[in-house]
């Protein structure tokens, strides 16, 4: 095989939103073309419905749409499969799934790596075993690999910062997105929201990008007992955003296993104005608006009677 | 003080080892939640959250109809999937509706382990010793396993009995004297003694009949009320079912056989896909190569990991060439539209057969 026509293609979906600086660094270090597909847009949705279950969630819909953009394109489509990423704790079972799904439907050449901390497979083995399927040295795997972490780490901390400014300094009323990256930064899920709520003159405030010591035992404030890696980072950085914050958006897809228990839990035990939005392939842009809107009226009188 | 009153939620007839173990290890009284009706799901709809699943909504209404009778214990299991939140939430929102009760999981870190479970039992009875404990627990476990044989037996025969309820009387003649079960010893000499006795009920068993295979998640499987007894509708089609999800699989052998389990998916998985979407394709192609003539899934509506097996399990029903019927179930099923369903699928698979003939 020669590297130096490798296309590896990354289907902008799920943990791409998650991940993509720890991928785009590593293939990058290694010298490795990359192709992305597009931004979600109604193709991609119509083909991954017709892909996938009706039943499945909307997120994972969209990413079969985003799987089918790119075979053909590529010689390998990176898809990875996370069981476990810490002791003790656990990720939907979609994302145990993924591989299998992806190789049952389509018939491609599949990259794929796979995290299972509890039985001792950590991201950097995963990664080792990405780069050796790819024929790279163990020292080159290990240098992109170290490379691309810091790229990582910095990027975060990056986006925590230019957060915690826009907490120190804005004057305006602060809303909080609580929902998983995949989905608050989709083109066809989460912007509609977020530009309507741009419109309404707020400022957002993003629940996925946190420091990972800050919030490490936040979400017992809300559940002691979610197992979720993924929605104790929700909770977690609900609670550390909670007291700087006018109204919080819960944002879900249907029919997403996880959410709709945890979602049940913080609409009671949190005293802002709270919304909880539920968006399907169905959903309208005109009942959006309108919830939007009302929901902004009630942060509002409800900071007047505070300021009173 | 006031007295101690334990109640749980149904799951097919296991009431019945799970009463057996409340009594010998607690001082508490026992309380059965009335039996499950439509009436309780309608209960559980109304305060579960929206697109949270069936199982939910159904232990939530026999919470709440044990609580109006009295109950002031409740107790909730879980693991796998989204089951292993279920305790939290449910606590949560009885205690939203105004009810004073105790709440306790028998699993840990979303497992179910002894040694948790063990300290659970220690805070509702004081003077429990270990000892007596693991006896009690291993006894009931032992009492699910056989339950379960014969229901293995039963479920493959009671199509083709002679006479009519014989199956269904002797079982409930069965789970009277399980009820009075003393000790190892006596519990097999009951179960030597009904296994007997099943298999001295007359059959009219063709030796080529339908065979079909129910796979699926594990309540839906389990509860009958939850799948509109699935398995009593095809019991009077005369065929003949198989289904290996049951207690003694989830709680005891699944543990030991992952791996084994693993490799029995062949092709059609490289890793485990979560809950018990594994054991399902792995069954799924186990009886295809039997020679199975269809397979029913179950699931309730929005059940992630099955709805994970199914992209899968539609590649297996392709390629061993069995057909699957695919049942969905929520608090709107409609009945008739089961039966109606179910119905075409028999005469499909019977077709299917004489086609081949």
């Amino acid at each position: 095989m020669n590297n130096k026509n490798t296309t590896i293609g990354i289907p902008k979906a799920l943990l791409y939103y998650k991940y993509n600086d720890l991928w785009e660094s590593f293939f990058n270090e290694l010298g490795i073309n990359v192709l992305y597909s597009p931004e979600t847009n109604n193709e991609i949705l119509e083909r991954g419905k017709s892909l996938s279950i009706d039943e499945s969630c909307l997120a994972l819909k969209i990413f079969m749409g985003h799987v089918d953009y790119l075979v053909n394109k590529v010689d390998y489509i990176l898809i990875p499969r996370i069981e476990c990423l810490k002791k003790h704790e656990k990720l939907c079972t979609n994302f145990y799934a993924l591989y299998d799904i992806v190789n049952n439907i389509f018939n491609t050449k599949i990259l794929n790596y796979n995290i299972d901390v509890k039985k001792g497979k950590t991201e950097k083995k995963a990664f080792i075993q990405i780069g050796k399927s790819l024929n790279k040295s163990h020292v080159e795997i290990l240098t992109a690999y170290n490379i691309a972490k810091n790229v990582f780490k910095e990027s975060k901390k990056q986006r925590y910062f230019d957060q915690l400014n826009l907490l120190n300094t804005s004057t305006k009323n602060k809303i909080l997105i609580v929902s998983h990256p995949y989905n608050t930064y989709d083109k066809l899920i989460g912007e509609p929201i977020i530009k309507l709520l741009k419109k309404q003159n707020t400022d957002i405030i993003y629940c996925d990008v946190f420091d990972e010591e800050e919030i490490k035992n936040k979400h017992t404030h809300i559940s002691d007992k979610v197992y979720w890696t993924y929605s104790k980072e929700l909770l977690g950085g609900l609670v550390n955003y909670y007291k700087h914050i006018d109204g919080i958006i819960l944002l879900t897809v249907f029919p997403c296993g996880p959410d709709s228990l945890t979602n049940e839990m913080c609409m009671s035990k949190i005293n802002l104005p709270i919304i909880n939005i539920i968006i399907d392939e169905l959903s309208g842009e005109a009942g959006l608006q309108t919830r939007i809107e009302s929901f902004i009226d009630i942060v509002n009188e409800k900071k007047k009677v505070k300021n009173n | 003080m006031k007295k101690k009153i334990i109640s749980f939620p149904h799951m097919g007839n296991y009431y019945i080892p799970i009463k057996y173990l409340l009594t010998k290890l607690t001082n508490c009284d026992i309380m059965l939640s009335p039996p499950i009706t439509k009436k309780t799901l309608e209960l559980g709809s109304k305060y579960s959250p929206d697109f949270v699943c069936i199982p939910f909504k159904y232990n939530l209404g026999n919470y709440i109809e044990s609580l109006e009778n009295g109950a002031n214990i409740l107790m909730q299991c879980g693991g796998g999937c989204r089951y292993g939140y279920y305790a939290e939430v449910q606590q949560q929102i009885l205690k939203g509706l105004g009810y004073n009760f105790e709440f306790y999981s028998l699993t840990e870190n979303d497992k179910l382990a002894a040694i948790s479970m063990y300290r659970m039992f220690k805070k509702i009875n004081k003077k429990l010793s270990i000892v007596k404990f693991l006896y009690y627990t291993i006894l009931t476990l032992k009492m699910i396993s056989y339950m379960d044989k014969i229901d293995i037996y039963i479920r493959a025969n009671i199509g083709f009995e002679e006479e009519e309820k014989s199956f269904e009387n002797l079982l409930k003649e069965m789970h009277k004297d399980l009820e009075s079960t003393k000790g190892f010893i006596h519990l097999r000499k009951t179960y030597i003694k009904y296994n007997k006795l099943f298999r001295k009920i007359k059959l009219n068993k063709p030796s080529n009949c339908l065979k079909i295979g129910i796979i699926g998640e594990l309540y839906t499987c389990m509860e009958p009320f939850s799948n509109y007894f699935l398995e009593k509708n095809l019991a009077k089609m005369n065929v003949e079912i198989s289904r290996r999800t049951n207690v003694t699989y989830l709680v005891i052998k699944k543990r030991f056989n992952t791996k084994k389990i693993l490799r029995e998916c062949g092709n059609y998985c490289k890793y485990t896909i979560g809950a018990d979407g594994t054991d399902n394709v792995s069954e799924a192609r186990m009886l295809a190569k039997k020679g199975y003539d269809g397979l029913i899934h179950t699931k309730p509506f929005g059940c992630t990991p099955e709805i994970g097996a199914m992209s899968i399990l539609q590649k297996v029903s392709k390629k061993e060439k069995i057909p699957i019927l695919y049942f969905t179930f929520d608090s709107h099923t409609s009945e008739e539209g089961i039966k109606t369903r179910l119905e075409a699928f028999y005469d499909m698979i019977k077709m299917r057969r004489e086609n081949n003939e």
